[in-house]
Order: structure tokens, then C-alpha cells, then sequence
């Protein structure tokens, strides 16, 4: 078997369209996201609640429920070990494993989803780990165990026979966290890792993945709506709203020089410890319904430079404006923006 | 151990309240006990907007639990004040108990769990109303259902949806909706804006803070983004190992931690600059067991400062600046030794 190309993406994702079948009618959720992640890189996904990321996310790994409609000529493409494996054709469970906690594993935004409720964490963790490696239980025990006090909890030998419902949301995070890892995935989905944990203990968790990172060029998808952690994390960043990537570029690009009004507008809401007497300013107007989503630009309804006649009829394409920074957004091209 | 504010009357008090769990079931003896809430006096007043922070597993959640009366409390005792009742939270008969939960109410930390997956959006929002009988008619629990759906930027067309069918923000927005429909008088809200982006955050937050100066409702935010808890809170207490380790007022304390955790957990901020990665101190030294803690200073075994006195004797509760008490022998001491809390710039 060949080893994975460094020269090529580890992962290609396609004009991904998602729908969902639901008694009101077809929901739109991703609407022609294209993104790569090459091997050893993090790109962080941040957005508006609602926008995509989870759909995103569990298309990877096919794991959207029966009311999923996939557009016909989105395409996932996974590289490993030399094969191509085209996600969204897989049918057989067997296939779909390898995706599945294999070469791809996934942290869960809701950790108490994850985790069965009448077996304890360990059985969980064991079952992982004989599925995917070649370890015996034994050893799967022994490795679990270490995992866990990777990840910051304390008397790891007894805590493994505990059920979720007697962790804490930030020691069940964790054990989620210590169980992605466990298999040494080529590709770590990670939706939300970090909501529930102290900062001290999620810097100790963040090193643990860059650690990873380094050591054998694990890649991650970083969904996060804590924009200090994807300074900390992130290669690259892609930025959704309503189903739609508005901004892409290197970490410092799009914190530092944010294009996108959206982008723009994330930033200015962000709290700031240094002056807690600012007012926290949301961005204006109203969410629009996935039901009824904005002609033209999806973010003309809300925006302040939305151009009349232009943003509400046309799709502005994601476009290049500085090397390796683009938005969709037409008041970024000189040929469509007033001087 | 406890930090009265004089203009304010106390809404909820807590006295020595412990609680344990066991951890794991032995064949012979009794188990270990995890003492998840460890001896903790606390006052919340009427109308603050109290932070409790602090290291995950430290019992916040298991407190938050004590006060609405859903943790099995060993020890001590929660007390509850309004202008029309008075209630020993421990003591209540069933008239008094639901009396009170009309009047306390949790937003839970995960919303998955809480979230009924065979109910309309609608049906759980409209629940505490028709399980109170608060409201005469289904229009008018309609109408109470949708205006508070509206302030927690729900979409209307979503209230005949199945819980399955939104996003972790979406559901999130709608377990606040629920909690805050009854109009109760005292909220603990456990990481209720932590899986929101910072706009619509800002939303809820602008939300919670308009009900307590409209309604006078008191809010006890369990939170790990300490710069929400910067912003929102006026008072804030930290959480280590069960117990309080310091109190006071949020700015001071921001400007300056007393206590070497509080210090170490400031400086661990992620930094919103790319170019600080790694930065922050990192708690060294083992993690101790929730079933014995150690002696003396519960934080002894982390702590970048300790000394003998530290291994051997438990540390008073002392008031180092106005309003702001801490549990640590050497805190003006090191006051000037320890880090300043991360900053974030854009
Ligand atoms: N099974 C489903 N049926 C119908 N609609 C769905 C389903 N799952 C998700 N959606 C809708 O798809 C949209 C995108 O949801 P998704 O969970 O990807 O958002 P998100 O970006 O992860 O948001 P958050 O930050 O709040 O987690 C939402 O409007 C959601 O209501
Ligand atoms: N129902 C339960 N059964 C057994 N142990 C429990 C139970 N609930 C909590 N515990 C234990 O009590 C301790 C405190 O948990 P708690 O949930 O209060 O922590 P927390 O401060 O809210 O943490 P986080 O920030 O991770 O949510 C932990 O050691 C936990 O394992
Ligand atoms: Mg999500
Ligand atoms: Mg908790």
C-alpha cells in the first residue's frame, strides 16, 4: 500500500449541496460548499448557528438522517493510502466503516448523544478501539484508560466504569474527545470540541490534538464558535452563513483583514476583556428562515453594504482577493462596486 | 465564607451545602464518595447577574442542581428569599415545592438531553405553562409561546418542528425559551450561550441582562467563556474541587485575581492573536482525586506558589480588596507575583 501523498488533499469537498425533506416543504442546508484539507493542516469552520457546519460535518462520514437529500454532482473525496474513496457513493456498512471511527473519526457537538446511556463510558471506548485496531480488549482497556488521563480526568482506572450520566458535560467531552483519538484517525472531525471545558483544561486538550497534528500528520476539521481557539488551532478558516462559505483565507487573513460583512459583523460582536463596559452588538435584522432564504446574496437582508438591485438578484461567487483570501461578496469586486 | 452586598437583599443563600456521589459499587464496604459540592456558603442578591467558573468537574453544575432541588444534598442548606416567600429549600412540603419550581428554573447544559425528541417545539415551550396552569387559554399560551420564541430569535414557522430537526444553537435557543416562559424570578443558566456564535450570543445576553433590570430576575450563569462572564456578570465566583476559592466583584477581580487558580484560568484566555499560540500557563503537578481531597489547600498539588503551610493547613476565607474575599494564605503576596488575565484584541 503506498503512504498518503503530502502533495495532495486528504480530503476534496465538492459543491456539497444538502437538503432536507421535512412536512413544510425542502430545507436547504449547505448550498455549494467546496473546500480541501491536506494532510497535518486545520482548517477551522465557523458561522452562524444554523448555517451548516454539523450537516457539513456528518456528510463527511454519511451519517445525515433518512430526510437527506444529496445535490447530485456534490462530491466527497477521501485519500487513503494511495485509494480514492468517494464518500457520498459508499453503500455497503462495511465500506462506510472507514469512514466511520476508522480513518475518519468525529467528535460530537452534543457529547450526551454520543454516548449510550446504559453502558459505561469504557465499554464504549473498548468496543472503538476492537472495531477499528488490532488491539485485544486488554489492551484496548489499557489504552482507554491512558487516553483518559490525557485528557485531564482524574482517577482514570475507576472513572472508566462510570455511565456518561455521571460525568460531568465537561469530563463527557473529554471522554468523547479521548475516544476520537484513541484510533489515531487520519482525519479528526471535531464539531464544538471545547464548549464545555475550562480554559486551562481545554488548552491541555488543544495541545494533546496539535501534538497529533505533529506527530503523524493528523488533519482536523475545527468547528468552533470560540474565534480565540481558531487563532490558537486553525491553518486556514472558512467562514459559513445560511448554507453558504462567505469567507476563506489563512487564519491571520481573515482575523486580521476579514472581508465579508458577515465576517466583519462576527468580529464586532465578539466580547472584548479588555473593555467589559462596551455593549455587546449582535449583528441587525432578523435570521432568516431556512424555509425562505434571501434571493441573490443570502446575507443581502442583514447586510450595511448591500447594494440594491445587485446583492438581492445575483450569487456572489467566493473570488480571490489577496493570494489565498477570498469572499462572495460583490462590493470585494472592483467590477460590480461602486468606486 | 459568604459575600453580602449592602444594597441588595439575598435571593438565594447557601450554608455549608455539600453533595457526594458515589464512584463505583464495591462488593464489600462503601464506596468512595465523589464530594462534588464540598462545604460551600455562598449569597446570591436579588437582581445580580452572579458567574460561577471554574475547572470542569468542580461541581458547578451539581451546585446550580442543589438550589433547584435535583442533586441529593448531604449537608448544609440552600435558603430562598422573595418579596412574598421565604423557603428552607431542603424542608418543603409538595404545595411549597411546586411554588418554588415555579419560581426557579434551570436552562440546562445540554440541551440534546433535555429536549423531549416526540414534542413540537411549540408543546415544550408551552410545557411550564400548562403543567402550572399559568395561563387560562390556548390563545393566550400561544401568545406567551411566541413572544418569548421571538426575543430568543427562534423562527415562528420552527414551533411545529421536532426538536431533531434544529441545529445545537437552535435547540440551545430553545431551552431558554422554555426556562424563561414561566417568568421565574431566579435562573440558573449552565452553559447557555455556549454553543451559540458570538452574534446571536450577544442577543441572548443583551436578553438576560434586559429581564433582570426589567423583571429583577436574579441569574446564576455557569459559564467557561470568561469573556462573556467579564461582560455580563457583577459578580462572579470560582470553582475548584468542590469548593469556592474566591469571590467578589467581577471587574475587580478580573483586574485583578487573588487566588493562583483564578489567576492561572485568566491567563489561559485563548488569545485571539494567531501568533500567541501555546501561550497561557498550563496547571502542572497531578490532578487530585475527587474522592480524597487533599489536605490544607485543596489546590496545593497545582499550585505554582505552594509551601509547607499550604500541604498542612486549610486556608481562611479573608476579604483582600472591597467585596472581594479569597481562600489562600499567601494571596497578598502574591498578588503582584501572579499573571494579569489574557487579553483579546481584534
Ligand atoms: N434532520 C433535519 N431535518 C430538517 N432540518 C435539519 C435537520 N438537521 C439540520 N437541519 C437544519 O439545517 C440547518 C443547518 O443545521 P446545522 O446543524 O448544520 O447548523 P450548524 O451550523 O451546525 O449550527 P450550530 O452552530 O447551531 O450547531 C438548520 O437550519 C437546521 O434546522
Ligand atoms: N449523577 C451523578 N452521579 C455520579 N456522579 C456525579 C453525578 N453528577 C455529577 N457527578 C460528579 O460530581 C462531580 C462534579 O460534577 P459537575 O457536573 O457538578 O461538574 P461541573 O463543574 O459542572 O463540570 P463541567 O464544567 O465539566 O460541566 C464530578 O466528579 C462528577 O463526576
Ligand atoms: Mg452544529
Ligand atoms: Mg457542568
Amino acid at each position: 500500500m503506498a503512504a498518503n501523498d503530502p502533495a495532495l488533499p486528504l480530503l476534496s469537498v465538492r459543491n456539497l449541496s444538502v437538503d432536507f425533506r421535512t412536512d413544510e416543504g425542502r430545507i436547504t442546508a449547505v448550498d455549494d460548499v467546496s473546500f480541501d484539507i491536506m494532510p497535518g493542516e486545520v482548517l477551522g469552520l465557523v458561522g452562524e448557528s444554523g448555517s451548516g457546519k454539523s450537516v457539513t460535518a456528518k456528510a463527511l462520514m454519511r451519517l445525515n438522517p433518512g430526510n437527506t437529500i444529496y445535490a447530485p454532482e456534490s462530491r466527497i473525496v477521501l485519500r487513503d493510502e494511495g485509494r480514492e474513496i468517494d464518500v457520498l457513493a459508499l453503500r455497503r456498512a462495511r465500506d462506510l466503516m472507514v469512514v466511520r471511527g476508522g480513518r475518519v473519526s468525529m467528535i460530537f457537538q452534543e457529547p450526551m448523544a454520543s454516548f449510550a446511556p446504559a453502558i459505561t463510558i469504557g465499554r464504549q471506548m473498548e468496543e472503538q478501539l476492537l472495531l477499528h485496531t488490532g488491539l485485544t480488549r486488554r489492551q484496548a482497556r489499557a489504552h482507554s484508560i491512558d487516553m483518559l488521563a490525557r485528557v485531564g480526568i482524574s482517577d482514570p482506572a475507576k472513572r472508566i466504569d462510570q455511565y456518561a450520566f455521571e460525568f460531568s458535560g465537561g469530563m463527557r467531552q473529554r471522554a468523547m474527545i479521548a475516544m476520537a483519538l484513541s484510533t489515531r484517525p487520519r482525519l479528526l472531525i471535531a464539531d464544538e470540541p471545547t464548549t464545555a471545558l475550562d480554559v486551562t483544561i481545554q488548552a491541555q486538550v488543544l495541545d494533546l490534538m496539535r501534538g497529533l497534528v505533529a506527530e503523524y500528520g493528523m488533519a482536523i476539521l475545527f468547528i468552533t464558535h470560540d474565534l480565540g481557539v481558531i487563532a490558537q488551532m486553525a491553518d486556514r478558516v472558512a467562514v459559513m452563513y445560511l448554507g453558504r462559505i462567505a469567507e476563506a483565507g489563512s487564519v491571520r487573513q481573515v482575523i486580521r483583514t476579514p472581508a465579508h460583512p458577515y465576517t466583519i459583523g462576527l468580529l464586532n460582536a465578539l466580547p472584548k476583556v479588555d473593555d467589559p463596559d462596551a455593549a455587546l452588538t449582535p449583528i441587525p435584522g432578523d435570521i432568516p428562515s431556512p424555509l425562505d432564504r434571501p434571493s441573490g446574496c443570502v446575507f443581502h437582508t442583514r447586510c450595511p453594504q448591500a447594494m440594491p438591485g445587485l446583492c438581492d438578484r445575483r450569487v456572489p461567487l467566493l473570488a480571490e482577493h489577496a493570494a489565498g483570501h477570498a469572499a462572495a461578496c460583490f462590493a470585494l469586486d472592483p467590477a460590480e462596486a461602486p468606486a | 465564607m459568604s459575600a453580602p452586598v449592602p444594597e441588595h437583599p439575598i435571593h438565594v443563600s447557601l450554608a455549608d451545602l455539600s453533595v457526594q456521589f458515589a464512584l463505583g459499587r464495591p462488593l464489600f464496604g462503601k464506596p468512595p464518595m465523589v464530594r462534588a459540592v464540598d462545604g460551600v456558603s455562598l449569597d446570591i442578591p436579588r437582581a445580580a447577574f452572579f458567574g460561577l467558573v471554574g475547572e470542569s468537574g468542580s461541581g458547578k453544575t451539581t451546585l446550580g442542581r442543589a438550589i433547584l432541588r435535583a442533586a441529593p444534598v448531604t449537608g448544609g442548606s440552600v435558603t430562598y428569599r422573595d418579596a412574598e416567600v421565604e423557603y428552607d429549600v431542603g424542608s418543603l412540603d409538595k404545595a411549597a415545592l411546586r411554588d418554588y419550581r415555579r419560581r426557579v428554573q434551570l436552562i440546562f447544559q445540554d440541551p440534546y438531553a433535555a429536549l423531549s425528541p416526540r414534542m413540537t417545539v411549540r408543546d415544550i415551550i408551552a410545557e411550564p405553562l400548562e403543567v402550572m396552569g399559568l395561563t387560562t387559554s390556548r390563545e393566550e399560551t400561544d401568545e406567551r409561546v411566541r413572544d418569548i420564541a421571538a426575543r430568543c430569535r427562534l423562527n415562528l414557522e420552527h414551533l411545529r418542528r421536532y426538536p431533531h430537526a434544529f441545529s445545537g444553537g437552535q435547540r440551545q435557543r430553545i431551552s431558554i425559551a422554555r426556562a424563561l416562559v414561566a417568568r421565574p424570578r431566579f435562573v440558573v443558566a449552565d452553559e447557555s450561550v455556549a454553543a451559540l456564535d458570538v452574534s446571536i450570543q450577544a442577543d441572548i445576553l443583551n436578553l438576560l441582562k434586559a429581564l433582570r433590570d426589567d423583571l429583577r430576575l436574579t441569574i446564576l450563569f455557569i459559564s467557561h467563556d470568561l469573556s462573556v462572564v467579564a461582560h455580563v456578570c457583577d459578580m462572579v465566583a470560582v470553582m475548584y474541587l468542590g469548593a469556592i476559592v474566591e469571590v467578589g466583584p467581577s471587574r475587580a477581580m478580573f483586574a485583578q485575581p487573588r487566588h493562583p487558580y483564578t489567576a492561572a484560568l485568566f491567563s489561559a484566555i485563548p488569545s485571539l492573536d494567531p501568533d500567541e499560540r501555546g501561550r497561557g500557563q498550563r496547571l502542572e503537578g497531578e490532578i487530585p482525586s475527587a474522592t480524597s481531597v487533599p489536605p490544607g489547600c485543596r489546590f496545593h498539588t497545582r499550585c505554582p506558589f505552594a509551601r509547607d503551610r499550604c500541604r498542612t493547613e486549610s486556608p481562611e476565607w479573608r476579604q483582600v480588596a472591597p467585596g472581594q474575599h479569597v481562600a489562600c494564605h499567601f494571596s497578598e503576596e502574591l498578588a503582584a507575583r501572579m499573571n494579569r488575565p489574557g487579553r483579546r484584541q481584534t
